[in-house]
């Protein structure tokens, strides 16, 4: 394993999560056991008090997520001088099979665990607390992935090992390295601008109607926005904006933006992109209880405030990489 | 949106107002939080500083020198080698350099003898790195003797001395005459050391690398980049060491926090208690608590780096210079450029705020929890 204090870091929080949610397992049990709203035992009192606890520490865990995932990438890219042909944060992700999946699952986690803080958001408003079993059923199932987290994290960086000089030989060439596969495939440029495009475009529509007009049928159809909305982005990203930000016809890589040469545009890409994905996803997840009688108005009022974020956010970053190729010194088209 | 905010600037009023009644129980925590962050801090700025100076110093080395092994070990460079090498299509230029140590009884420490290249240098003279001229007390027009290791004596002129700018590579540095470099140490005639080649594009150093190993089965190519990956693994694995081994004082510091936030005394669990009781749900007791303890990490956070980067940049880090920066007799004096990286605050911040907020939340729930009655009745 390459000794690194990134690589300590991100293991660290990726420990502190998993037994944060162990701690949490027990009485997670005991929840949808023993939960009874309307009654005044003991027992019942001292689960609702955990709840205060329990809710803290999801909070706690998805902020956790959310740092530790940029964090992930930062270092991989940093990672990248210490691997033959690896020159940003693919390269190093491809150093062994561990490496993407771990990004997937990180990312899964984050907005996961946001949409937990949305349900606990809207039950924590209603009297009965209606949600109370379904939350922590969640988090059960949350648990699994926690723990995949920590074990892909482990298997991709203790395989890493670094290309350095060692005093036998000095020429690691001569051993046929295998050169790292640092383009991903992608799309031809006018094609993608149509999905990225009309991704968005499905996504801010469907969050729109959703804000303005409410019901059932559009909450969900704001969830199925946010996800092709957050697929076309990461396509539209992949295929065309990112030689846009280069202004270089084929460097197609997502993570350089994110680097001080490209005035950290990634970040005024990503961190949208993933607030409104995660807020168009809870919208429809929210509107699974919208017939609970005590979370009516709770989840009305919740999921038309979620949509209109998701609707501004989704239209904020339309405009912002729209903004991006039409100032670019790069043209695609003639 | 904006009575949340609002609700979360009067909570913070309040959990400041609550931290200054409380200063001398905060002030402790807060002071040795800041020593953690100082000393973890102080490791990384200066780690980070050393890995930064070593990259762009060896941004302007050849990307390649060629060495010659005979039996593992480092050879010279025979005459009618480098013919043998042909034109390599890529390369810009094949440098012949000659360069050795050569030890001083007077100081007790190496120097490097080298022929400089691109720098004219009369026969006799000599150019002499910083640290050599603070060491034999030295200024240009001086004359300085060596005994070579035949035993003869010889005497040069120093011509110049190098800048300060390039301590760090030139500290022990003696540039001379190539006559008098094959006099000092009887050179054969028409062998050299290495072979450094320049190279126009960096995605052929590997290409022609290859090339050179397949004409030249006895040498040993060495590359920039593996310079640079060496150096970097280097540092980050002095860092990680440190860190790995200060890890134990995070966990201390983590014990001792959790002890401190679980240690209300009485007249802190009235305060909650009556907060309940005038009406305060749950939650925000808890958000005010959980905001002393962001606030407190934060202030912690802040001192100790501050204090870190005057101690690295404006105090060269006396503190840990010996283990991080290696040791020689003729050590370079060098200033590091003071540079902050978002990585590595980010690393820090992992490594000191989040284990002292996961240790305070079960505290922070439990105060926030406690009933008004019991608490105001003991």
């Amino acid at each position: 394993m390459i000794f690194q204090p990134a690589i300590l870091a991100l293991i660290l929080a990726a420990v502190l999560s998993l037994a944060m949610l162990t701690g949490a397992f027990p009485f997670a049990v005991q929840v949808i056991r023993h939960w009874d709203v309307t009654s005044g035992s003991e027992r019942q009192l001292m689960l609702e008090r955990r709840t205060y606890l329990f809710s803290t520490l999801v909070a706690f865990v998805c902020l956790l997520q959310l740092f530790s995932t940029l964090l992930y990438v930062f270092t991989a890219d940093k990672l990248a001088v210490m691997f033959v042909g690896a020159m940003c944060a693919v390269g190093s992700l491809n150093v062994n099979p561990f490496g993407f999946p771990t990004l997937y699952l990180q990312l899964s986690i984050f907005f996961l665990a946001a949409i937990w803080l949305v349900l606990n958001h809207a039950d924590n408003q209603a009297r009965d607390y209606p949600l109370v079993r379904i939350k922590y059923a969640y988090l059960i199932a949350l648990w699994p992935f926690l723990a995949a987290n920590l074990w892909l994290m482990l298997s991709y960086f203790l395989a890493l090992k670094a290309d350095v000089i060692t005093s036998c030989c000095g020429s690691l060439f001569s051993e046929g390295s295998s050169a790292l596969a640092a383009e991903i495939s992608t799309l031809a440029p006018l094609p993608a601008m149509a999905i990225f495009f009309g991704g968005l475009l499905f996504a801010i529509g469907a969050a729109f109607w959703h804000w303005r007009l409410g019901g059932d049928f559009s909450g969900y159809l704001t969830t199925v926005g946010a996800a092709s909305g957050f697929a076309a982005a990461l396509i539209g990203i992949l295929s065309f904006l990112s030689l846009y930000i280069y202004e270089h016809p084929h460097h197609h890589c997502p993570f350089c933006i994110l680097q001080p040469e490209y005035g950290y545009l990634g970040y005024a890409l990503y961190l949208p992109l993933f607030a409104a994905t995660a807020s168009g996803l809870a919208v429809g997840v929210l509107r699974l209880f919208s017939r609970r009688p005590s979370l009516i108005s709770i989840i009305a009022r919740l999921s038309a405030r979620l949509a209109g974020f998701t609707a501004i956010v989704f239209l904020l970053f339309a405009v912002l990489s729209s903004l991006i190729v039409l100032r670019s010194r790069l043209y695609l088209f003639s | 949106m904006r009575t949340w905010i609002e609700k979360q600037l009067y909570l913070i009023d309040f959990a400041l107002a609550s931290l200054a009644r409380k200063k001398a129980k905060h002030f402790g925590l807060l002071l040795l939080f800041a020593a953690l962050v100082f000393v973890l801090a102080s490791v990384s700025l200066y780690t980070h500083a050393l890995r930064r100076e070593t990259q762009s110093l060896l941004a302007a080395s050849p990307e390649i020198v060629l060495q010659r092994l005979v039996a593992g070990r480092h050879d010279l460079i025979p005459p009618g080698y480098l013919e043998r090498l042909g034109t390599i299509r890529g390369v810009q230029k094949i440098q012949p350099r000659l360069w050795g140590y050569y030890y001083d009884a007077v100081v007790k420490a190496n120097y490097t003898f080298m022929v400089a290249p691109d720098m004219a240098i009369a026969r006799g003279e000599i150019v002499v790195g910083p640290a050599l001229m603070r060491a034999r007390g030295l200024a240009p027009g001086n004359g300085v003797s060596f005994r070579s290791y035949t035993g003869e004596l010889f005497t040069f002129i120093v011509g110049d001395v190098l800048p300060q700018a390039s301590e760090l590579v030139s500290a022990d540095l003696v540039l001379m005459h190539e006559a008098d470099f094959r006099a000092f140490f009887k050179y054969p005639e028409g062998h050299y050391t290495d072979v450094a080649l320049s190279i126009a594009n960096p995605q052929e150093v590997k290409n022609v690398a290859k090339k050179l190993l397949n004409q030249l089965p006895d040498s040993r190519p060495i590359l920039r980049e593996e310079v640079l990956r060496t150096y970097a693994s280097l540092f980050d694995w002095r860092e990680g060491l440190m860190l790995a081994l200060l890890s134990a004082a995070i966990l201390a510091f983590v014990i001792f926090a959790w002890d401190k936030a679980a240690g209300l005394s009485a007249e802190e669990r009235r305060e909650i208690g009556i907060l309940k009781a005038i009406g305060w749900e749950t939650g925000e007791v808890l958000s005010m608590k959980s905001w002393e303890a962001i606030l407190i990490a934060l202030a912690a956070f802040l001192v100790g780096y501050l204090a870190a980067y005057l101690h690295v940049f404006h105090q060269h880090a006396f503190l840990f210079e010996p283990v991080l920066k290696g040791w020689a007799v003729l050590y370079p004096r060098f200033a590091l450029p003071p540079h902050i990286d978002g990585l590595q605050i980010a690393t820090l911040f992992f490594f000191t705020v989040v284990p002292y907020v996961a240790a305070t939340l079960v505290p922070i729930w439990r105060a926030a929890t406690i009933d008004p009655d019991a608490a105001m009745r003991l």
